[in-house]
């Protein structure tokens, strides 16, 4: 008896029944249509999906919104968000780990107000440069006859340059913790600043660079309006199908939720998988006062 | 298959390509003599950054403010009519309203309701705080236009005489209410409250990472020193918790404050701006995508620029403060 009192006291029943009812309103609305999606398309449009939760047995379960959705697009979309999203995560690692090298172990004239600009466009909303870049690429291929526009590469370029601010500042936060002494010697021992990079601080640098990755793939991943603007039909992602798909229900609610799954599952695995290294990133971002 | 082929191809040869750009920038510096190499090495590292920031960002920013005192196709210089005409449109008034309803709400909704998740699983013992933070946390990683998706189907509606889908509509029967198009009810901006509750449950999860790591910083001592003297549950919190937390509490704050001035997908996906759920971001779409006029379109977003200018201070100045406690 004296034993169970003990256990309950340690489970702390208040707090994990309140966390509990919390929870359930957390995941209702995306059981629910995941539920829809996984039901007969007729079922889905004449019973609340609770009916199948509270009764599974009875419940006929198919995979056919599935197979529906992929043959229909959205696989094609799946490949199409896979091609911009890898290229858009790699490259401004790449370009924002020198830039952060330059800025904590280089001296040159005007660092820190270049660094407080950079700060300072952390908070500018992407809708104030797009436009103007879009003009911008469809005058540099009507000049130069480079397609741009409806390519990967157009988003490529603009995922990576609205990347750069936070990932600079991300990864010189980190690069200053690291130990000086140690980039002094080689500078001694007469490596260069190329050599010290590559050698030395990009590998020293891992930690931050592995959870920003993650960072930028769920950013790039789940974005909509650059993928719309820069790559549009021609190649279109999955969030431009799926708010399509959203805007005629005249399709009915199943293949809306298939499409939405379909979507998710990459994402989901990245974050159950490196939750890890996802929530480091997210503490080392967050400015603390 | 040749579409997956295509793809493979154009990601290896991306970056390989910008691999090989250091090096050859580095490359070119490195044939000026020593002194000049070892001065001037930093130009190596920044020049991409550089460039695809001033060219991407800076300068299309430039580009905008100019543009919004021209006409619709950016052709004549109209003066200031494109910003006479939007603060006089009724329609564009009740926009800001919104905004200004969502800055009000969905931060200190988010950051209390953060808090109080990261209180609770700090005490329910390891094992059963990792799953309950991860169940929280898990929208985080979901796509805005995939949650109103979620949360459309939640809200949905099905005329009288079909059956009920929705669950809002469902739990609101139970209490003999008929069900309700929520989506299109604007009366005290209802609808707009139902869009915001979308974001904050996607942010919760951030927040309450972000606090409950604080919480576990705040040192055993203090708490132990008030349960000495007797505090209760409340006091402790209040008194002892919260204040060592604040600072991370405002910069969470902060943080949702940027995302929400510059929210957009969940009302493209959810009402498209009708119903009055328009903001700001999602009209600078409407005027540009819809009735192409650019020189207004500029306008709306300067407004939001502008708007958001005082928050970017004051990350400058939080950023150099940490600098200095370093």
């Amino acid at each position: 008896m004296n034993k169970i009192a003990h256990l309950v006291r340690r489970l702390n029943l208040g707090s994990t029944v309140a966390l509990l009812i919390l929870v359930a309103i957390w995941l209702a609305p995306t059981i629910g249509l995941l539920i829809t999606s996984l039901r007969p398309n007729e079922m889905a449009q004449t019973s609340p999906w609770w009916d199948a939760f509270l009764n599974p047995l009875s419940t006929v379960w198919t995979l056919d919104a599935y197979q529906h959705s992929l043959q229909s697009g959205m696989l094609d979309s799946l490949i199409n968000t896979f091609a911009i999203t890898i290229p858009a995560t790699i490259l401004p690692l790449m370009i924002a780990a020198n830039a952060a090298y330059a800025f904590t172990f280089l001296d040159f004239k005007g660092k820190e107000v270049y660094f407080a600009v950079l700060v300072g466009l952390l908070v500018i909303p992407v809708q104030s440069s797009l436009l103007p870049v879009l003009r911008g690429m469809v005058w540099f291929q009507k000049t130069f006859h480079i397609p741009l526009t409806g390519t990967y590469a157009s988003a490529w370029v603009v995922h990576s340059a609205f990347a750069l601010p936070l990932a600079i500042y991300i990864f010189r936060n980190y690069m200053m913790t690291l130990p000086k002494e140690l980039i002094e010697a080689a500078k001694v021992d007469g490596a260069t600043s190329y050599q010290i990079f590559w050698q030395l601080v990009l590998p020293m640098s891992i930690p931050s660079i592995a959870s920003f990755a993650i960072f930028q793939f769920l950013w790039v991943w789940n974005d909509y309006l650059i993928a719309f603007i820069f790559v549009g039909e021609q190649k279109p992602v999955m969030t431009y199908r799926l708010l399509r798909l959203l805007g005629q229900f005249g399709q009915g609610w199943r293949d809306v939720a298939a499409g939405s799954f379909i979507s998710l599952i990459i994402p989901l695995i990245v974050f159950f998988s490196l939750q890890r290294y996802f929530v480091r990133g997210l503490l080392a971002g967050s400015v603390k006062g | 298959m040749g579409d997956i082929v295509f793809a493979i191809v154009a990601i290896v040869i991306g970056i390989a390509a910008s691999y090989g750009l250091f090096g050859l920038l580095n490359f070119l510096l490195s044939l000026l003599p020593a002194r000049i190499y070892q001065k001037n090495s930093w130009l190596a590292f920044l020049t991409p950054a550089a460039v695809l920031v001033i060219l991407v960002l800076v300068m299309p920013l430039f580009q905008t403010v100019i543009w919004s005192f021209k006409d619709k196709g950016v052709k004549e210089w109209v003066g200031f009519k494109n910003y006479v005409n939007i603060f006089t449109d009724v329609h564009f008034l009740a926009i800001l309203l919104n905004n200004f309803l969502w800055v009000l709400v969905v931060p200190a909704v988010t950051v209390a309701i953060g808090t109080i998740v990261a209180t609770l699983t700090n005490q329910v013992g390891p094992t059963l705080e990792k799953i309950f933070k991860s169940l929280i946390f898990m929208p985080m990683s979901i796509s805005f236009v995939a949650a109103s998706t979620i949360w459309a189907y939640f809200y949905a509606y099905t005329p009288p005489g079909r059956p009920v889908i929705g669950l809002l509509n469902a739990i609101v029967g139970w209490f003999g209410i008929g069900s309700q198009p929520w989506i299109t009810i604007d009366q005290g901006r209802l609808n707009s409250f139902l869009l915001m509750a979308v974001l904050v449950w996607l942010q919760v999860g951030y927040a309450m990472v972000v606090i409950s790591a604080a919480i576990k910083a705040v040192p055993e001592e203090t708490i132990e020193a008030a349960q000495l003297d007797g505090a209760n549950a409340w006091q402790l919190f209040a008194g002892i918790v919260l204040p060592q937390i604040w600072g991370t509490v405002m910069s969470v704050f902060i943080t949702v404050l940027i995302l929400v001035m510059k929210i957009f997908d969940i009302i493209l996906a959810m009402t498209r701006g009708n119903f009055t759920t328009g903001v700001l971001a999602l009209e600078w779409y409407n005027r540009f995508f819809v009735d192409s006029n650019l020189g207004s379109a500029s306008a709306v977003v300067t407004v939001l620029v502008i708007l958001i200018a005082p928050l970017m201070w004051l990350q400058i100045n939080t950023a150099r403060q940490q600098e200095i406690l370093r």
